[in-house]
């Protein structure tokens, strides 16, 4: 990993020889001193927290596949029976399912921070769309996953998402049968998915390889967006943001710990402790809650093709917000009218998800009295056009126009002020 | 050119029509090689034979009462047997069908006895919604036939879509009558 010089001495005889070999102890080394911004806040330790996830998702995961049976007859079962005989089943299982929530918790954290200090802006546009594209993996191997223990939303869910393939014209159908292996889910379905649940964290695992090599090629953003000028502007990673990562870790786990021990089912569906009926389709099909958003989307539009279409280009655009924002100011601190339209951006996030988990005809509380008033579904076309306006009309036109405050010189001398010649920058 | 010809490490001359030659031919070598292999691995994920035999289904009618319907699976997804009421075959047949998003008449849904005559009382139809592929509940709806639940999607007593995201009626498999009342599908 480039981007800062190499500190590192080898002292002994044998890591002189590797050094010469293979410098991977260097390697190492110069991660732990990487100098990194010394005014990072909280919302910077969540990659670590992310990594800490995958890490997680994949250790109980493998244990996970010892005892699953990713076949139609005895797939439920099989979880059932790592719940209740399996040594520590009751807390392994829970460990990977609760595990995949506050996974994708940790990443809307992590994306938002993203959005609110411009993270996406030069030099980091490929840093970005490397975490967009996790972003879409996780998303997919997600989805897989919740299919494994084959409840009725993993079934019905698993129908409805490669329906969307249904929707491609001429030959969307063939491209459905090819996918399900089958003319409607069934055991071929679950056997690939379960291979390719299997695959897919570890492809997470290389993409998250080539995000940190470029965080360390162009260095980390902070919560005021300027640039470090000097060494006085960073600290080394090791102990500083070791320890605060640590922290923010152990605070992480502690809210996990919370679902794992005491609600292990709230975050997922009743509906899925019934196994897979072919025959009977729940009434109320949702999808996790860290997809609600995306699914009130699909649903805003009374047309298939277009609400796919829709749902889609709201991950798309993501990929090209680094060339949609036009301002140079990287964070929100120093941008007070994009800061209001930010906020309302998160608020309608919510909206979306709120809408995603309603019946569409439904009235909504509070802006309708009786059958008058605003229903879920035109809820989440405004929510869905603020969504896309906020990406493509807000902040193209707000780059432009918006007249951003003042910002410090330095790192340091936002910190400190002009005083930061005294004896509180700490010694490296 | 020729004062100044490259030499290989044998100091023979180097002829570049030669080289560009070899070069092209093993390219195009490598990519047949390529889709010849790869056609296969992306086959595999297509219908396996036991899935495409997956045979067919003989229905005794006459058992389903007027106003049930019967739930058969087939293929993994259910072809529903309605025997219709005289008022739903009624809706059915006089709905003004140009107002269709998909428009069918109630007859080209059926399908004809031996002996040429069609019994209206029985619709057979893949009881899957032609929006996402969920299972639609009968009986309900604006339009007293089907209704989807996930997006809600109304189907009418012939099983036409008339509402909601749904693109298409929903599907008549391949069946014929093998006698006055057994149907086979498939
Ligand atoms: C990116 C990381 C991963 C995510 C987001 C993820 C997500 C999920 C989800 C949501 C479920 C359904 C849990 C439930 O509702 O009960 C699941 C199940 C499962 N996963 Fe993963 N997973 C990941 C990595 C892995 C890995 C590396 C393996 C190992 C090969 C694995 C093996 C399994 C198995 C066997 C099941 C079925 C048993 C069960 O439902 O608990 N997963 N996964
Ligand atoms: S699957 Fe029937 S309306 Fe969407």
């Amino acid at each position: 990993m480039s981007g800062h010089p190499s500190t590192y001495e080898p002292k002994y005889g044998a890591t002189k020889w590797l050094d010469q070999r293979l410098p991977i102890i260097r390697m190492g080394a110069d991660f732990m001193t990487f100098p990194s911004p010394r005014n990072l806040n909280y919302w910077y330790t969540f990659g670590g927290i992310l990594t800490l996830c995958l890490v997680s998702q994949i250790i109980t995961g493998i244990i996970l596949a010892m005892h699953y049976v990713p076949h139609t007859e005895l797939a439920f079962e099989s979880v059932q029976r790592i719940r209740r005989d399996v040594p520590f089943g009751w807390l392994l299982q829970p460990m990977h399912a609760v595990g995949a929530s506050m996974f994708f918790f940790a990443v809307y954290v992590h994306m938002f921070r993203g959005l609110y200090y411009g993270s996406y802006k030069a030099p980091r546009e490929v840093l970005w769309i490397i975490g967009c594209l996790i972003y879409l993996v996780m998303m997919a191997t997600g989805f897989l996953g919740y299919t494994l223990p084959w409840g009725q939303m993993s079934f019905w869910g698993a129908t409805v998402i490669t329906g969307f393939f249904g929707a491609v014209p001429v030959v969307g159908e063939s491209l459905q049968q090819w996918l399900l292996g089958g003319y409607a889910v069934d055991n071929a379905t679950l056997n690939r998915f379960f291979a390719l649940h299997y695959l897919l964290p570890f492809v997470i695992a290389g993409l998250v390889g080539v995000h940190v090599w470029a965080l360390h090629h162009v260095g980390q953003n902070n919560p005021i967006g300027i640039t470090p000028k000097t060494k006085k502007d960073t600290l080394s990673f090791h102990p500083y943001y070791t320890v605060k990562d640590a922290f923010a870790v152990v605070v992480f786990l502690l809210i996990f710990a919370f679902f794992l021990f005491y609600q292990p089912d709230a975050l997922g569906h009743a509906d899925n402790y019934i196994e897979a009926d072919a025959l009977k389709t729940p009434p109320h099909i949702v999808p996790e809650w860290y997809f609600l958003p995306f699914y009130a989307i699909l649903r805003a539009v009374p047309d298939k093709l277009a609400g796919i279409l829709l749902m889609l280009g709201a991950i798309a655009v993501l990929f090209v917000l680094p060339w949609l924002d036009t301002s140079k100011v990287r964070s929100m601190r120093f941008r007070p009218v994009a800061r209001g339209f930010f906020w309302i951006f998160l608020f309608f996030c919510f909206i979306l998800g709120w809408c995603g988990a309603e019946t569409p005809d439904n009235m909504v509380p509070f802006l309708s009295v009786g059958d008058k008033g605003l229903n879920f579904t035109w809820l989440s076309r405004i929510a869905t056009f603020y969504y896309f306006a906020y990406f493509v009309i807000i902040l193209p036109i707000l780059g432009l126009v918006e007249k951003p405050k003042d910002r410090p010189e330095s790192i340091t001398k936002a910190i400190l002020g002009d005083s930061s010649h005294g004896a509180a920058a700490p010694a490296e | 050119m020729s004062d100044t010809q490259v030499t290989d490490a044998h100091g023979e001359a180097i002829d570049d029509d030669k080289r560009d030659f070899i070069f092209i031919a093993t390219g195009a070598a490598a990519a047949a090689g390529a889709v010849s292999l790869g056609w296969p691995l992306v086959a595999q994920m297509g219908k396996a034979a036991d899935t495409l035999a997956a045979g067919s289904i003989e229905i005794d009618i006459s058992k389903i009462a007027e106003g049930q319907q019967l739930k058969m699976l087939w293929r993994g997804a259910p072809v529903f047997v309605r025997h219709r009421t005289p008022k739903e075959i009624a809706e059915a047949e006089n709905t003004d069908i140009s107002k269709c998003p998909d428009p069918q008449t109630d007859s080209e849904r059926l399908v004809a006895k031996p002996d040429g005559t069609i019994d209206p009382r029985y619709l057979v139809m893949v009881g899957v919604c032609t929006h996402f592929g969920c299972i639609p509940v009968g009986e309900s709806g604006d339009y007293d036939g089907w209704y989807c639940p996930c997006h809600a999607s109304h189907y009418d007593t012939s099983g036409r879509i008339r509402k909601g995201p749904a693109p298409r009626n929903m599907a008549i498999p391949d069946y014929t009558y093998i006698s006055d009342t057994v149907i086979k599908v498939g």
